[in-house]
């Protein structure tokens, strides 16, 4: 928390390298949830779509290229970072005024979680 | 033929008692504040600042509120009614129940009865610099500037802020922290970001993108909610955050363009 005191210099924030992540991550799922959600949740259960078209075999020879790796990797990238973010704010509008452990904890899960997907896909 | 006889309302014909719960409080004389209850009788066109000026006539002299247009121009009269931030001349009785409460602008210390303290809000409004910094010296001679109607459609909707508070008294995060700049004075930064005769947009960052800025901003949309002038403050923010998230890359990147373009324009004045 900061607050505007007309007697202290301002300092411009760092807060756009941690915005521009959620700005992104919050576009692109906004974005990809509503497409996955009428493949997985209604063309499939609906018989629209066969099942076998995203049976496990053929989602892991798409991923063989590199070029689809790069694209699942930065897709589930931002969206983590989005989601880390989002929980940060959340928890300081529910009152809970200790942003350096949400930092602490909401990042850091992310952090883990961005490794873990980068030694996995790439 | 239509048998209806009249289709224009029949003013001053619909009478109706208002049960009206007011927030008193007088600094010298009270330990803290109490309500006080007003039977008004009213009519059906009446808004919200007509029975609180018939309780001021008629009931009691001592109520004490700020007023002075009744056309939603001066925003003066911004009160919480049953909870919610209204702009009391713009706002009908026939809206409302029976029974309202009136209480001052959340957000701000009270300074008596409805009226509220709004300093540091004039202290945050001139922190951003609401006036053109243009990028040179102009003189006479130089003549008007000149702008396109569709570079005044630009900015033009943010400026019809009439500094009536409403978003203030709206805004979860003025609520938890005072010191936020706050929907109203970003917004009129962002008016003169978006002027084409500006160039002062790194030098109202600032403040403006400083963490008691916009950063601090998550985006709720009450503010945009409860304005009587539509100005959407919540959308100003937003915008401003994408362009300080610009600026700040760019003068990552290339830190000698920054530090020209402050030079310049900070010695325009301001405080
Ligand atoms: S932005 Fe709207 S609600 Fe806020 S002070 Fe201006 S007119 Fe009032
Ligand atoms: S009295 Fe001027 S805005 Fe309401």
């Amino acid at each position: 928390m900061s607050t505007y005191d007309p007697n202290v210099a301002p300092k411009v924030s760092n807060k756009p390298i941690i915005w521009s992540l959620f700005a992104a991550g919050g576009t692109v799922t906004a974005l990809l949830t509503p497409v996955l959600v009428l493949l997985f949740a209604l063309a499939v259960p609906l018989g629209i779509l066969p099942a076998e078209m995203f049976s496990y075999a053929r989602m892991e020879s798409l991923l063989a290229s590199p070029l689809i790796r790069l694209v699942v990797f930065g897709i589930l990238f931002l969206s983590l970072w989005h989601t880390a973010h989002r929980m940060r704010i959340t928890v300081h509008d529910f009152g809970l005024r200790s942003d350096g452990a949400a930092v602490f904890v909401f990042y850091g899960l992310a952090a883990i979680a961005t490794i873990v997907l980068a030694v996995a896909l790439i | 033929m239509s048998t209806k006889t009249s289709i224009l309302p029949v003013v001053g014909s619909h009478h109706r008692t208002l049960e009206v719960e007011v927030l008193r409080y007088d600094p010298d004389k009270d330990d803290k504040p109490y309500y006080q209850t007003y039977q008004v009788p009213c009519e059906e066109e009446w808004v919200i600042l007509d029975v609180i000026n018939y309780i001021k006539d008629n009931l009691d002299r001592t109520l004490s509120y700020r007023w002075s247009c009744h056309m939603a121009v001066c925003g003066s009269c911004g009160m919480m009614v049953n909870g919610e931030p209204t702009l009391t001349c713009a706002s009908f009785v026939r809206d409302m129940p029976a029974k309202i409460r009136v209480e001052p602008l959340e957000n701000f210390p009270v300074a008596r009865d409805l009226i509220v303290d709004m300093d540091s809000f004039v202290e945050k409004l001139s922190s951003v610099k609401p006036y053109i910094i243009a990028a040179d010296e102009r003189t006479v001679e130089d003549g008007t500037f000149t702008q396109l109607p569709a570079q005044l459609a630009d900015y033009m909707s943010y400026t019809h802020c009439i500094n009536c508070l409403l978003c203030y008294a709206a805004c979860p995060q003025v609520n938890l922290n005072e010191g936020f700049v706050g929907p109203a004075a970003l917004a009129l930064a962002h008016r003169y970001n978006l002027d084409s005769r500006d160039k002062g947009r790194s030098v109202r960052e600032d403040v403006v993108a400083s963490n008691a800025g916009i950063w601090e901003c998550s985006f709720v949309g009450a503010c945009s909610e409860v304005c009587p002038k539509h100005v959407d403050p919540a959308a100003a923010i937003q915008q401003i955050k994408i362009a300080a998230t610009g600026d700040y890359f760019i003068n990552f990147l290339m830190p000698w363009k920054k530090s020209k373009n402050t030079d310049e324009a900070s010695s325009g004045g301001g405080k």
